[in-house]
């Protein structure tokens, strides 16, 4: 009894001096490009806090948690200018967070991570699908919590495969990005049966994506473009730059859905997901940004959430540790997607379902039933292990 | 020849209905936003009762008088009378209420909220909100130490069971278990508190005085992907002696072995198996499938799925009258 008595005293103690403690400070870089992205749809504007608003959210989570452990949180946020040097925000911001996301172009993103290398300081791309960010230009210093373009368009061709609609009209957009997602689901078409019967460039003229009289020539240009055919099932649009894409719906020659950057679209989250306790999460996203959450949200919530697991799990800030934790074998995180998401250790992808939505609703989460995997289904969707011609370095 | 076959058909149901003893479940059907009454003599839907929306956990008063059942989107738990089989009364939960526990007079509920990060505590003979007890992001599996002293709260992404003293209502330890922890359940002789992780996985043991995780159960099923084992709910013996835990998209209960910690069987069920009661003479457990919109009832000591009873449209959570 004396012996149970003084346990408990020792106990009591001990959680006295670890809450008088001052907490352990574990600070978090937000690192974008600033200025506004143009969609061809008004309501899919991105908001000018698109990203570092999931990121936030997850801090007020973090912090939640933090406050248990004697950890906290903090988050700063900083914006490339056009012609801004994007080496000197990151290192500037280096100097006072251990980690950083980073919603930054490819090449920005490169140059940054190999500026940092020597620092420690861990990279997260919420922001770029880029395949080669993830093969030839892989870095050891940076997670990737967005999904590759391939994995995009892998989710996408196994549901339109399901659905037995496997002869695919493409059409493809002028810009390089818009050809990059073309790749991805011609690469899609040869693994999952689908047949490509047409290709078919959609010319970038510029142009306007605001005008007073757009929907009337609209309606005239798009059945035209689409006419004379051969028979298909699906038009397939890679339409990235936001060009041509979101006027196929309903305008086609033929009446066939339309998917891709258009349609039924594939992305790693959407405002309209519910399933798997993402309900909560939605009410706290609104809550904090009074706004919907967006896929890049939840890519920068992802990360900063796999920071917070990892100082939990090894109960410490520090970031060689916490590092080395996230890339090991026991990490995982929850991300209201169903399942476990883990990090394929080859490229330090994060395997993730990809929701299948068209505007208003989730129809459907690849992987699809049926498509197996000797290791994780999740591998069937984008460039895997054998395939990979990522050496972290 | 209809004759024959219905003498068949009573002298099987009279075999099943022996044990002579009947009792009542009450299943919420999250999606159908409506509570099935089964007989457990003739295991059939005698009754179905409109609730409010999304009605999730349930469980009786422990005078036996009322059900309560969470209704997360309508932000309350509603008191439906057990003789009349209809809704008389709500509760001031917080929002989103989901799953909750009593005290052992019947007197305090607590109730997650997992849209505030709270508990929020209700006196149940005033029905009237008592406080708030911060806990972690999206508190979810409840439970009381059979003394009464402490509850146990989950949180599903902070990954924590918090001990609460229910006497000061403060928290007294946050015990880190696998992701997203969804289910507590104390062992009868309150040596353990069986926590379980539905992404994680794996069902963690916790010591309730040393604040520990002493052991885990795992679960393995041939030809079934890793990531389709998520355990939710937990059922305990009286007796301590056999758990059963519900793995949720493996359709499958798995019998787990108390003292050793090793799953002696997996019991097929119906899909997204969620949650479980047994019937007070514990001959019986009844399990709530998710996806195939139907009960199973499991014969505890044979161990065998012996019935299936379709119900509404996902069914969650399960109580049977005392």
């Amino acid at each position: 009894m004396i012996r149970w008595l003084a346990g408990l005293i020792g106990f009591g103690l001990a959680a006295t001096s670890a809450l008088a403690a001052e907490p352990v400070l574990i600070g978090i870089g937000y690192l974008g490009v600033a200025g506004p992205r143009s969609t061809l749809s008004l309501v899919e504007q991105p908001a000018e806090n698109d990203g570092v608003a999931g990121a936030r959210l997850a801090i007020e989570d973090n912090n939640t948690t933090g406050k248990f452990l004697g950890q906290r949180f903090t988050l700063e946020e900083r914006r490339i200018k056009e012609g801004e040097d994007p080496v000197q925000a990151a290192t500037a911001l280096a100097d006072k967070n251990g980690f950083i996301i980073a919603d930054l172009p490819a090449d920005a993103l490169l140059k940054v991570s190999d500026a940092l290398r020597e620092r420690g300081t861990l990279l997260f791309n919420a922001g770029a699908i880029d395949e080669r960010l993830r093969e030839a230009d892989c870095r050891a210093n940076v997670i990737h919590t967005a999904p590759a373009r391939a994995m995009l368009a892998d989710a996408l061709g196994q549901y339109l495969v399901w659905k037995k609609w496997s002869r695919w009209l493409l059409v493809v957009g002028s810009h390089d990005e818009d050809k990059l997602f073309a790749d991805a689901l011609r690469r899609t078409a040869a693994r999952f049966g689908a047949k490509i019967v047409q290709e078919k460039t959609f010319e970038d003229k510029g142009g306007a994506r605001r005008t007073d009289s757009g929907v009337t020539l609209i309606q005239r240009q798009m059945p035209v473009f689409t006419q004379g055919a051969p028979a298909y099932d699906v038009l397939v649009a890679a339409d990235e730059s936001e060009v041509f894409g979101a006027y196929l719906p309903y305008r086609t020659w033929d009446p066939r859905p339309v998917a891709g950057s258009a349609g039924l679209v594939p992305r790693s989250w959407d405002p309209a997901q519910d399933q798997w306790g993402a309900i909560q999460m939605q009410n706290r996203f609104m809550k904090l940004n009074s706004r919907r959450m967006t896929a890049l949200d939840m890519q920068a919530w992802t990360a900063a959430r796999m920071i917070g697991e990892a100082t939990s799990r090894t109960n410490s800030g520090d970031v060689k540790k916490v590092t080395d934790y996230i890339k090991g074998p026991d990490f995982s995180i929850a991300a209201f997607k169903g399942t476990r998401l883990t990090l394929r250790d080859w490229n330090l992808q994060l395997r993730q379902p990809i929701l299948l939505v068209d505007g208003r609703m989730v129809v459907s989460v690849s992987p699809q039933e049926g498509f197996l995997h000797q290791v994780s289904e999740l591998d069937t969707l984008g460039y895997d292990r054998p395939e990979s011609k990522c050496k972290l370095k | 020849m209809s004759r024959m076959w219905r003498i068949g058909l009573l002298s099987g149901l009279a075999l099943a209905a022996a044990p002579a003893h009947a009792f009542i479940a009450y299943v919420s059907n999250e999606k159908s936003n409506t509570v099935s009454v089964i007989d457990t003599e003739t295991w059939t839907v005698t009754k179905t009762i409109k609730v409010g929306q999304r009605p999730r956990g349930i469980d009786f008063t422990r005078d036996g008088k009322f059900v309560m059942v969470a209704v997360g989107d309508d932000d309350t738990i509603q008191m439906i009378d057990a003789k009349t089989q209809a809704v008389v009364d709500s509760l001031p939960s917080g929002p989103d209420p989901e799953l909750f526990a009593q005290d052992a007079a019947g007197k305090i509920l607590y109730v997650a909220n997992e849209n505030d990060n709270t508990v929020t505590v209700i006196d149940l003979e005033k029905r009237a909100r008592l406080g708030d007890i911060q806990v972690g992001v999206e508190p979810e599996g409840m439970t009381i130490s059979p003394d009464g002293k402490t509850l146990i709260n989950t949180s599903e992404t902070t990954n924590m069971a918090h001990f609460i003293d229910t006497s000061s209502r403060q928290i007294v330890a946050n015990v880190l278990v696998d992701a997203r922890p969804r289910f507590a359940e104390f062992k009868h002789d309150s040596s353990e508190v069986w926590v379980s992780s539905e992404i994680g996985g794996t069902v963690s043991i916790v010591d309730p005085k040393k604040h520990e995780v002493i052991g885990k159960v795992t679960f393995e099923i041939p030809g079934l992907r890793k990531e389709a084992i998520q355990p939710v709910g937990i059922g305990m013996t009286k007796d301590d002696k056999t758990a059963f835990v519900a793995l949720g998209p493996a359709n499958r209960i798995a019998v787990v072995d108390v003292a050793s910690r090793k799953v002696t069987k997996y019991l097929l069920v119906g899909q997204r198996v969620w949650h479980m009661a047994f019937t007070p003479d514990e001959k019986y457990l009844l399990t709530t499938n998710g996806v195939s919109n139907d009960v199973s009832v499991i014969d505890v000591a044979a161990q065998k799925v012996i019935k299936t009873i379709q119900v509404g449209e996902l069914p969650w959570g399960i109580a049977i009258a005392p």
